[in-house]
């Protein structure tokens, strides 16, 4: 598909919002990336920054305002919610019925069976409705929406819709190795089932050999070539961190959620972040979020950087804009003075 | 923002009132229900419960262990209590000279609680203690070993048989209101059982200890910051827990007269199922879910389900866990991310 | 020696990567080596001395029951962690499948093979069954609804007398046929020891199989952060089901042989204590590891079955008044018991830790790294 024929906006999200009890952590925030940015986010702490990667990676439902990839509207609030249990009531209805109807109109000991039976088969017919509402596949979703129902995205679903993210505080498989960890990021594009895997069937072994070498690929990109087989756990700090984006990598996103990917650097590591960055945007067409406090690597690679504070957006532009924006001056210096104190 | 307080207000006030009606609108039912022998049995039933339930429910909250021994706690109880009342008291039947009575009961009562407790806490320090920071399935797993330990030991001692546990309240005291036979020995099993938990309700409520353990269960890196020994309040709810599983095993021989090793697997699990009822961490719910689940299992055996009482109680639990984790009163709420 | 060692050192680092190439073919190695060995072995004075050889290949066809119980159990405990303590009653769905279409009680007699298939399907329908509604619970409280689940399932084949036999169970169940060639009997161990060793090989290809696979490797990350998993595109409910299903489904295929092997079941032979010695082995033989909760699961059954059995023996021939009453077999409960509290206190990866460790039981490892 080429980049032309595609929605130009790869997110778009409108009047978010979302509160914690009383706490808003995001206010009302729109917000829009073209194809092909590197947008950032900064704000102070506790802005509400990760809270609205939260909500965009479908970690968070919104409490107001919803969330669009790639022209897909993906994430808004649930609506409805309290009558989704009553789909999984329908089957007991049956299932009174058939008790009731072996117990007191055939009656005594000849309607045992049937009655077990039924029991039996609403049961299935419960778990089943069950099943549904957990794992929720795309066409429940919309079946559900016809009945006033909607449920927002979850995680995994974002992933298959083309978003993949970073964590502020490195979330790697720490027991598993460099490259299980990008195998796992992978995980969506991979299809083998139970028989394939049991009769390791061709395709299956095709499909984990291509992983593997897609694997090694991303592990040479991100300049950890020869770390397949270390833990993870056992990497240095900075590796972690590049690892985590290789794993990220893996689900062959559109758009990229970097949370403060640089955060903990040295000069010298946090030069080669920026640097990987970039490259993550010219060499794969991918479009990049990221969160960071560390100004040069903000003010360095950003098309747009767009200020949170206490949950609102504050100010939005160019680097050079935002630099003199007396507002953000005051958001970062009006807090740095006051907690002075 | 006012009209919100102005609402939670509301909201409290509603369920204050809504829960006393609630409960003797239940009490009424079951006793038109049940008829009278068979609701004084349950209330019974359901005090034992309740009083196991406290411990679950107190460890629960501060530490989110399932305490999966305690069961076997109670369990042993009961055998502490045979042992204190034959060579310690020197009974071994009813007793029906009143102030002997109430001086043997005192001591039963107090000795076993405070031999409960001693255990209760020293299996804590052994077994828990080291675990406090390993995952939570690492203790749980740990409380499972030391309830098949307990039950060993037991049988090793006393064997696998059914014991007779001497019943020194006299069984055939009762009198009579309107057309029943009422034996005191409910009446004292219930109002023994009640008064603990209003006595550990105005512990909780009212001391300084009792405030440590609230304010550990709430949040326990804020409270240590804030000057409470952890330890020693963890150390404290297991004393509390275990010395009610105590009572509630010296109530146990008394109204049933009997024990055996494996007694406190089904109880422990259904005092569980209630702590998880009432809204596990929520010491009012607990014993709200203990008798709950007595007029549960006693209404089952009154229709004819009894063999079936277990699997009710057991596919309760199931249900509850799975639609409202947070029981009836509870408002412990699961962690995410 | 050491020199002797240090020659066969490239002729074992080349076997070791051949076999981590061929693993399927390593395991079948393996099992029949250890097919072989087991009976020699209990040739040997000590052991010869105990009780007559078939009797102990009996003996080793029973423990592998117990060993592929916690090979099972370990995919939901050590692959996916997820703590079920209710393991028992789908190795219970699985005997009574079998027990119900194979035995006189019905008069309905289904050959063995296909149903060794159904009762693994059975007890995967029923895993997704349990799993369904549960999976969504905090660990801990999953481990007490499988617990109750574990509870339930025994009451109800207790009190369904119509199918189940009630409380004296279901009896003369048929024993496996090749047809034409060989009639499985109770006086002859060899057959079913052979048939067991089969099994052991095909479940732990099975599970090596998808330990290594995207399903496998999802079940890894679901267990080390949930959170990341579902960020990295993991379905985490539908893979903590696959584990609770292919656990399920080992249950059940071991149930079945289970059934054919005792030619009865009965409730009381699923109660908890059969569940907590699956997860008693899980633990001694390390969570994650198959060939370690298998030897574990080994250990433990020979501990409780050979050693203390012997144990009765002894001291009735010392004649010491007071241990003389006491029988020793009540006490492999006591076993278990002490193998969780040491294991969680003093070892928690278990004798044979898994290669890729458990963060489940990382933080209490101290410094180890
Ligand atoms: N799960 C939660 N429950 C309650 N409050 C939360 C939760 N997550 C975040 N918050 C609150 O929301 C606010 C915004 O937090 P957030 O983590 O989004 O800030 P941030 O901009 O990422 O800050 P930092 O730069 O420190 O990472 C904070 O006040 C935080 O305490
Ligand atoms: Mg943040």
């Amino acid at each position: 598909m080429s980049r032309e024929s595609r929605s130009n906006l790869v997110l778009k999200a409108s009047a978010v919002t979302r509160r914690f009890g009383g706490l808003v952590a995001v206010n009302k925030v729109d917000f829009e990336i073209p194809r092909g940015m590197i947008a950032a986010i900064i704000g102070p702490n506790g802005a509400g920054k990760t809270t609205l990667f939260n909500v965009i990676a479908g970690i968070y439902a919104p409490t107001e305002g919803y969330v669009e990839l790639n022209g897909k509207r993906l994430i808004s609030p649930p609506t409805g919610a309290s009558r989704e249990p009553l789909l999984l009531l329908a089957p007991i209805v049956p299932m009174v019925g058939a008790v009731a109807y072996f117990l007191f109109v055939v009656g005594g000991t000849e309607g045992f069976y049937e009655g077990v039976l039924s029991v039996v088969v609403a049961m299935l017919g419960f778990v089943t409705a069950l099943l549904l509402t957990i794992v929720r596949p795309l066409w429940y979703v919309r079946l559900i929406k016809r009945f006033g129902i909607t449920r927002p995205a979850r995680p995994n679903d974002m992933v298959e819709a083309g978003l993949a993210r970073t964590f502020q505080n490195i979330r790697l498989y720490k027991t598993m190795t460099a490259l299980e960890n990008i195998l796992v990021g992978g995980h969506v594009h991979l299809r083998s089932g139970f028989l394939g895997t049991i009769f390791q069937s061709r395709s299956t072994r095709a499909e984990e050999a291509k992983a593997e070498r897609e694997a090694r690929d991303l592990l040479a990109f991100v300049g950890l070539a020869g770390e397949e087989n270390t833990l993870a756990s056992a990497l240095p700090y900075g590796k972690q961190r590049l690892l985590e984006i290789a794993r990220a990598l893996a689900g062959r996103p559109e758009l990229l959620l970097l949370d403060e990917p640089a955060a903990g650097m040295n000069p010298k590591e946090t030069a080669e972040m920026t640097a990987l960055i970039r490259r993550i945007r010219d060499e794969r067409d991918i479009t990049i979020l990221l969160i960071e406090h560390d100004m040069r690597v903000v003010m360095g690679i950003s098309d747009r950087i767009t200020v949170l504070d206490h949950g609102e957006k504050i100010a939005e532009g160019l680097p050079a804009e935002i630099r003199s924006n007396p507002q953000v001056i005051e958001a970062y210096l009006g807090r740095g003075a006051a907690s002075g104190h | 923002m006012a009209a919100a307080t102005g609402a939670v207000r509301t909201e409290r006030v509603r369920s204050q009132l809504f829960l006393p009606a609630a409960i003797t609108g239940f009490l009424a039912l079951m006793l038109g229900i049940l008829g009278f022998d068979q609701f004084l049995n349950a209330m019974t039933l359901g005090a034992i419960y309740a009083l196991i339930a406290l411990g679950y429910t107190m460890v629960y909250g501060i530490i989110e262990l399932i305490n999966f021994a305690h069961g076997d706690v109670f369990m042993v109880a009961t055998f502490v209590s045979i042992g204190v009342s034959t060579t310690i008291l020197g009974q071994s039947g009813a007793i029906t000279d009143i102030p002997t009575l109430v001086v043997s009961l005192v001591l039963l009562f107090l000795i076993t609680i405070v031999v409960m407790a001693l255990v209760g806490a020293l299996i804590e320090r052994l077994a828990y203690k080291p675990l406090r920071q390993a995952p939570k399935l690492a203790p749980l797993i740990t409380a499972i070993g030391v309830s098949f330990i307990l039950q060993n030991i037991i049988q090793f001692f006393v064997g696998p048989y059914i014991t007779n546990v001497p019943q020194l309240f006299p069984t055939q005291w009762v009198f009579t209101l309107g057309e029943s036979r009422v034996p005191f020995l409910n009446l004292f099993v219930i109002g023994s059982a009640i008064t603990l938990m209003l006595v550990l309700q105005l512990f909780i409520a009212r001391t300084k200890t009792g405030r440590a353990m609230r304010t550990t269960a709430m949040d326990r890196d804020a409270s240590s910051l804030m000057g409470v020994d952890i330890n020693r309040t963890i150390m404290i709810t297991f004393l509390i827990g275990s010395g009610l599983a105590g009572a509630a095993g010296v109530i146990h021989g008394l109204y049933y007269g009997n024990t055996t090793f494996t007694l406190g697997f089904q109880s422990g699990l259904k005092a569980f199922t209630a702590a998880v009822l009432g809204g596990i961490g929520n010491t009012a719910g607990a014993a709200l879910g203990g008798f709950l689940i007595a007029f549960i299992e006693v209404a089952a055996a009154a229709f004819g389900f009894g063999r079936w009482g277990s699997a009710i109680v057991f596919s309760l639990l199931v249900i509850i866990l799975v639609f409202r984790p947070t029981g009836l009163l509870g408002s412990h709420t699961g962690d995410r991310a | 020696m050491s020199a002797l060692i240090a020659r066969f050192a490239p002729w074992r680092a080349r076997s070791n990567a051949y076999f981590a190439q061929h693993r399927s073919l390593g395991v079948l190695v393996a099992v029949v080596a250890i097919g072989v060995l087991l009976p020699l072995l209990s040739r040997i004075p000590p052991f010869g001395d105990l009780q007559s050889m078939n009797a102990w290949v009996n003996a080793f066809t029973i423990a592998g029951i117990y060993a592929l119980l916690a090979v099972g159990l370990n995919v939901v405990i050590g692959f996916a962690g997820l703590l079920d303590l209710g393991y028992a009653a789908f190795f219970a769905l699985g005997g009574y499948t079998y027990a119900i279409v194979a035995s006189p009680f019905f008069d309905i007699h289904l050959p063995f093979w296909p149903m060794l298939i159904v009762g693994a399907l059975i007890g995967a329908m029923f895993g997704i069954f349990l799993g369904a509604p549960t999976l969504r619970l905090r660990g801990d409280y999953l481990a007490i609804v499988t617990l109750g689940f574990g509870e339930i399932v025994p009451i109800v084949l207790l009190n369904s007398d119509p199918f189940t036999g009630g409380t004296n169970g279901l009896g003369g169940v048929d024993k496996p046929v090749i047809p034409g060639i060989l009639e499985f009997t109770l006086i002859n161990p060899w057959p079913f020891y052979v048939l067991m060793m089969a099994m052991i090989a095909l479940i732990m290809i099975v599970v090596f199989r998808l330990q290594d696979s995207r399903i496998g490797r999802a079940w890894d990350a679901v267990r080390e952060d949930e959170l990341a998993a579902e960020s990295s595109g993991v379905n985490t409910v539908i893979s903590k089901l696959q584990a609770f299903a292919v656990g399920a489904a080992i249950a059940g295929f071991v149930g079945v042989f289970n059934a054919a092997k005792l030619t009865i079941v009965a409730p009381d032979q699923f109660k908890f204590v059969v569940s907590i010695s699956a997860v008693a082995a899980v633990v001694l033989g390390g969570m994650g590891n198959p060939v370690g909760v298998a030897a574990g699961a080994f250990v433990i059954y020979l501990v409780q079955s050979i050693f203390l059995k012997q144990l009765n023996t002894l001291v009735d021939n010392f004649n010491i008044p007071v241990l003389k009453e006491v029988d020793f077999l009540e006490f492999q409960y006591v076993l278990y018991g002490i193998v969780l509290v040491l294991m969680m206190l003093r070892r928690p990866q278990g004798i044979f830790p898994a290669k890729r460790r458990m963060r489940l039981f990382k933080d209490s490892e101290g410094a180890g790294k």
